[in-house]
Order: structure tokens, then C-alpha cells, then sequence
């Protein structure tokens, strides 16, 4: 993992006394409160609907057993002993008290965590494959680049003060786990006909109130090139972008008004201008970096088996192949049934780093699908992991599959939402656990958002529900087809709207309509393509 | 007939305000308003910037004789009056 210098030190040293003395003022009237607004949101600090929200970020989803016990520590001194980890790999409290939130954010310091960036119009936390450094597929490990990018946007000025939000994601799999095609911008590393290794570059993407998948602008952008070319697309988007209104601000917007052949000539414009003044990554720098994020050492052969068929589930679902001999990424769905999607109690952060200290090499990761990996699990010590998982509740085997379910905080908490997205998640896991449906069915997403702005990406699901405000009614749109990750798909609305409980039934129904006519290992996205929507239409809406 | 409700400046907590304009957690104690009383409140309530965060009004149920949000945001109030309906700090009521 990367281990913050000097620089980073008083950097984040020099913001937390900076946001105090802020708090300060705006509680002893020096400041109002629109002149502390855009200062508490430029520190991870939303007022919701019953509390101050905190948002802490965390570095492309990687934590340090060390980092994640801070966070429970936060969870139990200043939360009601929970966090909530979110679709973009941070994690959030729900209930600090604003003068609190110093204190806390002096605690993460400590361990090289802070929520700088996590909200305003600035380059937001990027994100990346939560297997990154460990898939056995991988190009080329996307952290150190995703360090270099936090580095090089952290506080940047001439990005402080952009049109709109701006989210970077980077793969380096060929099976794209970053969803990079719903991205502000996306990259995913390749190599050339050289051998060469750098990166493709998608512009454009995001889900919102107007989903577009993002648009290839470079085939191939040599590595040392990137943050040149990344300042190029960002000052392109920072003039031309609209500020009048603010649901046309993205880059998506401007990306799709121009066209993205004139968009990427504005952006090789200004690239060809920059040239020989922008910042070519020198190689000692990427060594730098990199040598932080060095494979780990082989593990030892798995040679106990737990008997029985749950260790075997398990072992199919939740464990996926590593790149390195004797090791396995195991993932931790945060998805009982029943369960808050993305929840962890402070006993079960605790619990997890001390899994990850004696069985994985210290290190955890936050997924996209709001649940914990640990990328570098000892093979030899499957077992004992398992056992250990299984006794807390945290070896639930369906990741990927139908009830590991995303979910927006919704109408519950959200300032922003128009209707609950937790209970209905709740409803429809308890239900197919109930129909015996969680675990039973290939490759499936189902993600719910209470609003528009679609934190719960529901536009990228297999299934989604979109939940609307239609004269003070809580109302919800169910949508099909949806991708996220590899070739991202914006899924298509299959009727009209319907109550909280009808959307339950009707995903429930879809659910089912999948399992009774999927083929052998067949994902949900392949029985949709091949029967078309009318089985599925038939079962939500009758004939 | 409507009320003024806010968040609490220090911690966010939800609070309404009294008819001798403080506020309160207990909604049962905040004032009630008729329509053309509301923005004279409101203007007043504006001015507690180191009491409480954005002051609004919001209907309540007239003919209720304890306190019930009412109309088109009816949903909304109610889960900021009683707490969250579901997630792990939930305190609210399932079905709102």
C-alpha cells in the first residue's frame, strides 16, 4: 500500500486544523451559513435529513487493517457504531454531530485518511477493481496510476472550482470491474502491438438524469502521458463546460453537444499546445510509486478442506482466482439476507482487519457492490477463514449473484431522495431468500436508487428500480438490461411504475422468470437476450 | 395549517420550532400555524443562524390533534420525525 511522505503529512495536517477552525467559526457566527456551505461539502460534510452525514474517502477502495479499525473506531465514538460503504468504494456515517466531526477527521489523519474531495465540484476519490494488484487477469496493476492521479488532482487548483462533479475510474483487467463506461472518464490499461502498456481512454460516461455510456477518445495514451492528457481533457471540460445549469453541467453533456469526434480534437489541441510544458511522469516516479504496490509472496497450498457443502458454496462464489501461487481473493458480501446493503457494524470492521492481519496480508478493499475483499488471502488458511466469516455472518455465498444487492441510503437518510431504497433491498433479500432464489441463479445485479441522481447505479443493473416521488407516493420504475461493468448498458424501463411493494414482487418475479429458464451458467443478461423482455413483462404485469 | 422545522445547527438533529420561538426535538410542542401566519414565522425562525440550519415550512395534518405531516412531502417529514425506517440505526416505523 502507499504510504503517505512528509508532504501528504502536513498537507493533511494543515486541512484539519484549517476545516476546525472553520467549524469554529460558523458556530461562533463569524461565518453564515452559505459562506460555510461549500467549505463543509469540500470536507465530506452533507447535512442529511436527521444529521450531518460525514463521507470519508478512501484511495481507489484500498484500506489497511489499521485504516479500517479507525473507521470502526469513528463508527463507535462518533456514529451509532455503523458505517455505510458506498457504490464509489468510500464510506459514510450517518450520524456525527458538526462539532465532532474535527475530532474525527484529526483520528483518520492519523492513519493517512481524510474526506477531502468527497463532495463539491472537484476530481472526486478515483476508483478502481476491488481485485486490483490480485486478478489473475490483469494487464497491469491500475493502483499505482489511480496514487498518481489522487496526487496529482488532491486540492489541484485549476480543478478546484469545475462545472460539475468529476469521477475517474481505472482498470487494468480486461473484464472491466471498475465500470469505466459510466465514467466522467474511464481507463483501462492495454498494451499496444509493441508490448508496449498504456491506456484506453473513454470520456463522457455517468448515470444520473441522463445516462450516456462514455466514448472512446484514445485508442492508446502512452503511461508517462497520462496526467498530461487527463489536464488536457480537464481544462477542455472546465471552459466549454455549462455552469448555468446545473443538470447539464457533467461532461457528458458537453461531450454529447459537441460530439465526440470534435470533443477529442479539442482535447488533442490542447494536449499538441501543452506539449513540452505539461507533466510527463518521469520513470523514477512511476518506479517510486509503484514499488509500493508490490506483489505479494506466495501463500501456502490450501491442504484442509472443511467438510460439508457450505465451505464449497462458498468457495465457488465468494472465492476468485489471484495472479500470484497460493493466494485467492476472497470476497466479503455485506449482503445476509435481510441485511442494510453496505452496513458493517464497528465489531464486524474490527473483526475483518483482524482477519485480514492473520489471514490476508493486512490489506481489505471496499467494492463498488458495497462489500470488503480480501485481496490476498493465504490459500492455506481457507478454512480457518471461512469458519471465521461463517460464525459473524459474513460468509454469505452470493456475491454477484441475485440478493447481493446495491442500494442507495434512499429516503431513509438522503437529503436528495424522493423514496426509500434500504427496505425495499431488505424486502426483495428476505424474499428470494425466502423462494430459495438468493444463490440459486448465475451472474445477476439488482440496484436500487431513491432518486434521479442514481447512487444506487441503478441504470447499469441487470435489474433496476428507480424509485420516483408521483404526488407525494413513493413509486417505483423497474428497468432491465442494464451493464455496468465490460460493456456497459443502460437498462430499459418494462412498464409503468409501481407501489413498494409491487416492485418487491415484480424483481422477485423477474428473478424467477431467470432461474426457470436459464440455460447452464448463464447470466441473467444472456437469458434476457435470448428470450427477450416479453416472459419477464408477462410476469410483472400479467398477460 | 403548517410548522417550521429546521436542523440543529451543532449536531443536525431534526427540531421544530415552539411558539415561543425556541426549538424543539418534541414535534407534539411545535407551534401551529395558519397558512397566512407561516411566512411571518418563518422570517423570524431565519434570523436563529447560530441556532439552527435552513428553516422551512411544512404542512401538518389540521384535524389531527397530535402532530402528523401532511401532504405532498408527508413521506419525507415523517421519516425525519420518527427516524429512519429501515437501515441498521433505523428508529422509525416500517411503513410510513
Amino acid at each position: 500500500m502507499y504510504k503517505y511522505d512528509e508532504i501528504d503529512r502536513a498537507v493533511l495536517d494543515a486541512r484539519t486544523a484549517e476545516f476546525r477552525e472553520q467549524v469554529h467559526a460558523r458556530l461562533s457566527g463569524a461565518l453564515s451559513e452559505d459562506e460555510f456551505k461549500p467549505l463543509r461539502l469540500m470536507n465530506g460534510v452533507y447535512l442529511q435529513l436527521h444529521a450531518y452525514m460525514l463521507r470519508v474517502a478512501i484511495p481507489y477502495g484500498v484500506l489497511s487493517s489499521e485504516q479500517l479499525r479507525s473507521l470502526a473506531y469513528v463508527a463507535r465514538t462518533y456514529d451509532r457504531g455503523y458505517g455505510h460503504f458506498t457504490t464509489r468504494q468510500n464510506i459514510q456515517y450517518n450520524w456525527p454531530a458538526l462539532v465532532d466531526i474535527p475530532d474525527a477527521l484529526d483520528h483518520l489523519a492519523g492513519v493517512q485518511m481524510h474526506a477531502i474531495q468527497t463532495s463539491g465540484n472537484t476530481i472526486r476519490n478515483t476508483t478502481t477493481d476491488p481485485f486490483a494488484g490480485a486478478a489473475a487477469d490483469e494487464i497491469a496493476d491500475p493502483r499505482p496510476w489511480c496514487e498518481l492521479i489522487r496526487q496529482w488532482s488532491t486540492t489541484h487548483p485549476e480543478f478546484t472550482w469545475l462545472p460539475r462533479k468529476f469521477k475517474i475510474a481505472v482498470t487494468g483487467s480486461p473484464e472491466d470491474r471498475a465500470a469505466i463506461g459510466v465514467h466522467d472518464i474511464g481507463l483501462r490499461l492495454v498494451r499496444n502491438e509493441a508490448g508496449e502498456t498504456g491506456f484506453e481512454v473513454h470520456v463522457g460516461g455517468g448515470q444520473g438524469r441522463t445516462p450516456i455510456v462514455a466514448k472512446i477518445i484514445r485508442d492508446f495514451l502512452p503511461q508517462r502521458e497520462l496526467l498530461a492528457y487527463l489536464t488536457s481533457i480537464l481544462r477542455v471540460y472546465n471552459l466549454a463546460g455549462r455552469r448555468d445549469n446545473m443538470y447539464k453541467a457533467r461532461i457528458k453533456i458537453l461531450v454529447d453537444a459537441m460530439g465526440p469526434d470534435a470533443f477529442r480534437d479539442a482535447v488533442e489541441a490542447e494536449y499538441e499546445a501543452s506539449r513540452g510544458r505539461a507533466m510527463t511522469v518521469p520513470v523514477e516516479e512511476i518506479e517510486r510509486v509503484s514499488s509500493h504496490f508490490a506483489p505479494p509472496a506466495e501463500g501456502g497450498a490450501l491442504t484442509e478442506i472443511p467438510t460439508g457443502t457450505q465451505f464449497a458454496r462458498w468457495r465457488a462464489v465468494n472465492v476468485k482466482p489471484h495472479k500470484v501461487k497460493n493466494r485467492a481473493v476472497v470476497v466479503i458480501p455485506l449482503k445476509a439476507p435481510g441485511a442494510t446493503p453496505g452496513d458493517a457494524s464497528a465489531e464486524q470492521m474490527d473483526l475483518i482487519a483482524d482477519l485480514a492481519d492473520r489471514y490476508a496480508l493486512s490489506e481489505i478493499r471496499v467494492s463498488k457492490e458495497q462489500n470488503l475483499v480480501l485481496p490476498h488471502a493465504d490459500k492455506a488458511s481457507l478454512g480457518d477463514l471461512f469458519r471465521a466469516l461463517d460464525e459473524a455472518g459474513l460468509a454469505t455465498p452470493n456475491f454477484g449473484r441475485a440478493s447481493d444487492i446495491v442500494a442507495c441510503p434512499g429516503l431513509d437518510y438522503c437529503n436528495l431522495a424522493n423514496a426509500r431504497s434500504i427496505p425495499i433491498a431488505q424486502a426483495i433479500s428476505t424474499g428470494l431468500h425466502e423462494a430459495g432464489l438468493d444463490d440459486a441463479t448465475g451472474d445477476l445485479t439488482i440496484k436500487i436508487s431513491g432518486c434521479i441522481n442514481a447512487c444506487g447505479h441503478h441504470h447499469v443493473a441487470n435489474i433496476g428500480l428507480l424509485g420516483v416521488d408521483k404526488a407525494g407516493e413513493e413509486v417505483y420504475q423497474l428497468t432491465l438490461g442494464g451493464v455496468g461493468d465490460g460493456q456497459a448498458a443502460i437498462g430499459k424501463i418494462l412498464g409503468p411504475g409501481l407501489s413498494a411493494d409491487d416492485a418487491v414482487t415484480a424483481v422477485i418475479a423477474c428473478v424467477r422468470v431467470y432461474a426457470e429458464h436459464a440455460q447452464v451458467e448463464e447470466s441473467f443478461i444472456q437469458t434476457l437476450n435470448r428470450l427477450g423482455t416479453d416472459p419477464f413483462k408477462e410476469a410483472v404485469y400479467g398477460a | 395549517m403548517k410548522t417550521i422545522t429546521a436542523n440543529r445547527l451543532t449536531d443536525g438533529r431534526v427540531v421544530y420550532l415552539t411558539p415561543d420561538n425556541r426549538w424543539t426535538e418534541n414535534a407534539d410542542q411545535a407551534i401551529r400555524l395558519e397558512d397566512d401566519a407561516t411566512d411571518a414565522a418563518l422570517d423570524t425562525a431565519l434570523l436563529d443562524v447560530l441556532t439552527v440550519v435552513g428553516p422551512y415550512p411544512i404542512e401538518i395534518d389540521a384535524d389531527r390533534e397530535g402532530f402528523a405531516p401532511a401532504g405532498r412531502k408527508h413521506v419525507r417529514e415523517t421519516i425525519r420525525l420518527t427516524g429512519p425506517s429501515a437501515g441498521s440505526t433505523k428508529t422509525g416505523v416500517a411503513h410510513v
